[in-house]
Parts: structure tokens; C-alpha cells; sequence
């Protein structure tokens, strides 16, 4: 295996149009903040947080990897530690919530409600500016402390192939993992759950930890799907783990199904005035149909569909099942945050285009700085010592 | 003699003989045989037309089987036979028997995977004729064996003994019924 960096033409044009979309997308994404703040920020947070959880799922599945090694954690690491590299490009876009949007989206930030709420003033001790600011910085230090080193370990061992770096990356995603769940779950509360500050689930977390990687498995499954006439690709027949990926794909939109399923049984189960209104207001005006559909299509469909291993061989079927099952994360995280905004906010016309415009720059920031993390290294691991013996022993 | 036999039975070098024998014969036309080995080779059983896979399809209709008897069971306990307000939630509360619903849906598919992959496998088993040949041990240790069963219509003792000579086989033995 002595492929080097590979060039894909796919992966330029992901590049340059990426880029190119996120770029015109903020210019007028400047002139709609100004238009209407409140409902400027409150599409920008949903955008933010779908492409924020899946750079999140990219690094949890690669700390997974490094743990569990397996053929298939081989093929996609580098679109993994790509993904997870775009944390950079994640703690950049999180500038303007933390500057501004958060008088917009958070009821908490205003004195002059929380004085006049027991709840809120009681939650003031966690649910402050300060201690907000504090937060972030040190969720956004650890993730990139942890991807920092992850991918530089990974690249050396490509350079070098250093025996010695892979007890290294295992040692770090051991305690990686639960540094993992424990912060994203702080984050998923400070960033999301406060947006109805007097509701509360303690399993919030862990759905966005499981829809980022559910997330970050359909996108690693697309990417492999169109790269699979890379040389590198071609000799280790990364294409024969599709039927894996589509597995793992299948596990993780159970998983989904099941946490979600616990907060709304709990809830349900315990009736209680503090956490009823949650689903209360999930389950009229129309949002109901988007709570049914979300059963259907988030788990039911692709559960039926993953579960036959004809499906999971064939590209054509698994591209459109990994696209469906990208925009039912958006339509999942659309259905956890913009009821909370109840009533406020632009209504009609102008909401759509600010849901889409943010989506469409960030999405094509995140895809373009994507992108550019790829191209420049081989697509596989090359001397990555548990290789030889995971795909020793092929054939039979 | 032809007529008591179960079969001839081939012994092969390695995986890939087996795997070009067990094509070969398929190919020739031979549809009532079996190949024994002492790991899974994979493509074997496709080789020689075992392409149907009914276990999954047993499952299904137990996990349908099993959810529908879950959710039965509660329905029947807590509405008809013995209906208990509680909490003033209505009697039909089917959040509630959705957990046990999946269980006994898991708890049935896993019975019937194990069951039928039991039936359709023909086990268990205690006696099989190919243990009359001496050797045929070595089927779990280092040997690996394609028997072709006298049943099948194209099966002619002189022939199909040539056949399998012609395919390399290390030995070819009759197998006693």
C-alpha cells in the first residue's frame, strides 16, 4: 500500500463549491441578521447544531474506532478525522450565538424575566452568561484537544509508522469517550435544552449523541460510495463494507429510536406540569405531524429497509437511504428546537428562506473545509499496525 | 451395491479445491450434495445452490407474532380482564406497552431464528451415513470433504466416481447408507 495523498476530482468540486455556496451565504445571511435578528438566529442555530452534531458523531465514531478497530472503522477513518477536523471551522461559527444570538434565542439571558421567575432565578447558579461563555470554551478546548491530537497521531503514523502511536490513540479515546458523552451532553443542555429553561431530561444528550453519529455514518456511507474507484479503495475493496456501514447505520437509527422513545415514555409515564409542556407543545399546530412522520421515517422506514442485506449491498439504494436519513436528522433537530420559539419570530416567507440560507452556508462551509481536510492525505491508514491483521485472512 | 449406497465421498486438499470441486459439480449438473469443512468458506454454499434464506423470513413472522402477543396480552389484562384507573390515564395507555411489546417481538424472533435455522438444518440429528467413512472425522480438524448423494437423478456410481476423480480429488470412498 504505498498510495500516497489521492486526487479525486469529486472532492475538488466539493471543495470549491462548498465553499463558494457558504461564502455567497454568509454575505446575505449578514444582510437577513440585520433584517430580523431573533429570526435570523433562531434558523441559524438549527443549521448550526445539525452540521455542529455531525462534526461531534465524526470524532465520538473515530474514538470508537480507535477502541473497537474493526475493517470497517479502517475505510472511513480519514472521512471521520476530516469530519471531526471541521470542529475548527464549528467553534468559528459559534461566535456569533455566543455574541449575540444568545440574547435572541435564550430567555434566561434577561434579568428582568428570570427576577421575576422563581425557576429561572433558582437555576441562576448553572444558567448565567458567565458560566455560558465558560462552558463553551471549555467543551470547544476539549473537543479540539482530543481531535487535535487524534488526527496528528494518525498522520504521523502514516509518515513514520511508529508501532507506538496506535497504543497512543487507544489510550486517548478510552477516557475520550466518556470526556465525549459527558460534554456534549453539557452542551447539547446549554445550548438547546435552555432554550425552554424550566423543562429538563436527563437522556437529552445522549439523542444527540447518537444523532450525530447516526449522521456522520450516512455522510461516511455517501462519501465511500463516490470514492470507491480510489486506488487505495480498489485494493482493499472498500466497497465490501458497505453491507457494514449500512449495519452500523442501522444500529445507531435503533439507538435513536430507543432514547427517543425513553424521554417521551418517562415524560408521558410521569405527567408531570414541569416536563408535560415539552411534548405538549410538540403535539399541536401542526407540529404533530412532524412527531408522526419522524416515527415513520427516522425508524421505521430505514429499520425495515437496513435490515435486508440485498439493500445494504447495492450503492444506488444506500445513497438514497443515507441522504433520506440526512435531512430526517434535520427534520429531527427542527422538531427539537423551533417549537421552543413558540410564537416569536418571523412567520411565512422570510423563516423558510433564513432556515434554508443558514443551512445551505453552513452546510457548504462545512462540506468546502471538509473537503480540503481530505484531499491533502491518503484515504486509509498506511501503517496502521492493526491492519495487517484485520484484513489478514480474507477470502475465506 | 448402487442402490444401498448414500453416496461417494470426496476428500479435497484445501479450501479453494473444495470451493472448484463443489462449482464443478454444479455446473455438471450434480444438485443433491454437501460439502464439508472444517471453517466456513465463503461462496460455498451459494456454489452449490443453497440461495434461498428462509430463516429471515421465520423471524419476521415470529417478531410480528411475538409484538402482536405482547401488546394482545396487556390489552386483554388491562382493559378487559381486569381494568385499573391508574394515575386517570386511560385504560388503552400504549406508551406504556410499547416496551414490552418489542421484548416479547425480540424474545419470539430469537426463538425462531434458533428453532427454524434448527428444522430447515434437518437437526438434530443423531445418525448421519457420512460418518461411515473412516476419516470423516477429520472434517472438523483438517479435511475437507464434497459428498455427492446417490439420490440425486444424475447420480451413476461409475460415473459420477470418475467425475470426482477428474475434479483431484486426494481420495474418493462409497458411503455406506
Amino acid at each position: 500500500m504505498a498510495t500516497k495523498s489521492f486526487d479525486h476530482p469529486f472532492v475538488d468540486k466539493v471543495q470549491q463549491r462548498g465553499l463558494l455556496a457558504g461564502a455567497c451565504g454568509v454575505v446575505i445571511l449578514f444582510i437577513l441578521a440585520f433584517a430580523d435578528s431573533q429570526q435570523f438566529f433562531q434558523s441559524y442555530l438549527v443549521s448550526y447544531i445539525y452540521w455542529l452534531v455531525i462534526s461531534l458523531g465524526c470524532l465520538g465514531l473515530l474514538m470508537l474506532h480507535h477502541l473497537v478497530s474493526g475493517r470497517w472503522g479502517f475505510v472511513i477513518r480519514r472521512l471521520l478525522e476530516s469530519g471531526a477536523r471541521t470542529l475548527w471551522l464549528m467553534a468559528v461559527l459559534f461566535i456569533p450565538i455566543a455574541l449575540l444570538g444568545m440574547y435572541h434565542l435564550y430567555e434566561w439571558t434577561h434579568t428582568d424575566v428570570v427576577a421575576k421567575d422563581p425557576i429561572l432565578t433558582f437555576k441562576k447558579p448553572y444558567l448565567n452568561e458567565t458560566g455560558f461563555y465558560i462552558r463553551a470554551v471549555v467543551y470547544f478546548a476539549l473537543w479540539l484537544l482530543w481531535m487535535f491530537l487524534l488526527t496528528k497521531w494518525s498522520r504521523e503514523q502514516d509518515e513514520t509508522g511508529e508501532p507506538g502511536l496506535k497504543s497512543r490513540m487507544i489510550n486517548l479515546s478510552g477516557p475520550g469517550i466518556p470526556m465525549f458523552i459527558l460534554t456534549v451532553t453539557f452542551a447539547a443542555t446549554d445550548w438547546v435544552m435552555s432554550l425552554e429553561p424550566h423543562w429538563f431530561s436527563t437522556i437529552y444528550g445522549l439523542i444527540f449523541v447518537i444523532g450525530g453519529a447516526l449522521g456522520a455514518m450516512a455522510l461516511c456511507i455517501l462519501w465511500v460510495i463516490k470514492l470507491k474507484d480510489v486506488e487505495i479503495y480498489r485494493e482493499v475493496d472498500a466497497f465490501k463494507y458497505l453491507s457494514d456501514l449500512g449495519t452500523l447505520m442501522f444500529a445507531f437509527t435503533c439507538l435513536w429510536a430507543y432514547v427517543s422513545f425513553s424521554q417521551f415514555l418517562i415524560i408521558w409515564s410521569g405527567n408531570l406540569a414541569e416536563e408535560a409542556p415539552w411534548y405538549i407543545r410538540r403535539s399541536h399546530g401542526g407540529w404533530q405531524y412532524v412527531g408522526i412522520a419522524l416515527i415513520i421515517f427516522h425508524f421505521f422506514l430505514p429499520f425495515f429497509l437496513l435490515l435486508q442485506r440485498a439493500i445494504k449491498r447495492r450503492a444506488a439504494l444506500m445513497t438514497v437511504i443515507a441522504i433520506f436519513m440526512l435531512i430526517m436528522r434535520y427534520v429531527d433537530l427542527y422538531y427539537f428546537i423551533t417549537p421552543a420559539f413558540g410564537h416569536g419570530g418571523a412567520s411565512g416567507l422570510y423563516r423558510y428562506v433564513a432556515d434554508v440560507l443558514t443551512f445551505v452556508s453552513i452546510g457548504g462551509l462545512w462540506l468546502g473545509f471538509f473537503a480540503m481536510q481530505l484531499k491533502g492525505v491518503p484515504l486509509m491508514p498506511l501503517h496502521d499496525p492493526r491492519m495487517a491483521e484485520t484484513f489478514a485472512g480474507e477470502g475465506h | 451395491m448402487a442402490e444401498n449406497l448414500y453416496g461417494l465421498l470426496a476428500e479435497f486438499d484445501g479450501p479453494d479445491e473444495l470451493l472448484k470441486a463443489a462449482k464443478d459439480s454444479y455446473a455438471e449438473g450434480y444438485r443433491k450434495m454437501d460439502a464439508y469443512s472444517p471453517m466456513p468458506i465463503h461462496d460455498l454454499s451459494e456454489s452449490m445452490g443453497y440461495d434461498k434464506h428462509r430463516v429471515p423470513f421465520i423471524v419476521l413472522i415470529c417478531a410480528l407474532l411475538g409484538a402482536c402477543s405482547g401488546f394482545g396480552l396487556q390489552y386483554w389484562v388491562s382493559v378487559i380482564d381486569y381494568p385499573l384507573n391508574v394515575g386517570g390515564r386511560p385504560l388503552l395507555s400504549w406508551p406504556s406497552f410499547i416496551p414490552v411489546t418489542f421484548e416479547l417481538g425480540v424474545l419470539f424472533s430469537a426463538f425462531g431464528a434458533l428453532i427454524g435455522m434448527l428444522i430447515l438444518n434437518g437437526l438434530p440429528r443423531p445418525y448421519h451415513p457420512v460418518f461411515n467413512v473412516p476419516n470423516f472425522e477429520r472434517a472438523s480438524g483438517d479435511g475437507f470433504f464434497l459428498c455427492i448423494e446417490a439420490e440425486d437423478p444424475k447420480f451413476d456410481i461409475t460415473e459420477t466416481r470418475a467425475f470426482l476423480e477428474s475434479l483431484k480429488a486426494k481420495k474418493v470412498d462409497d458411503v455406506e447408507p
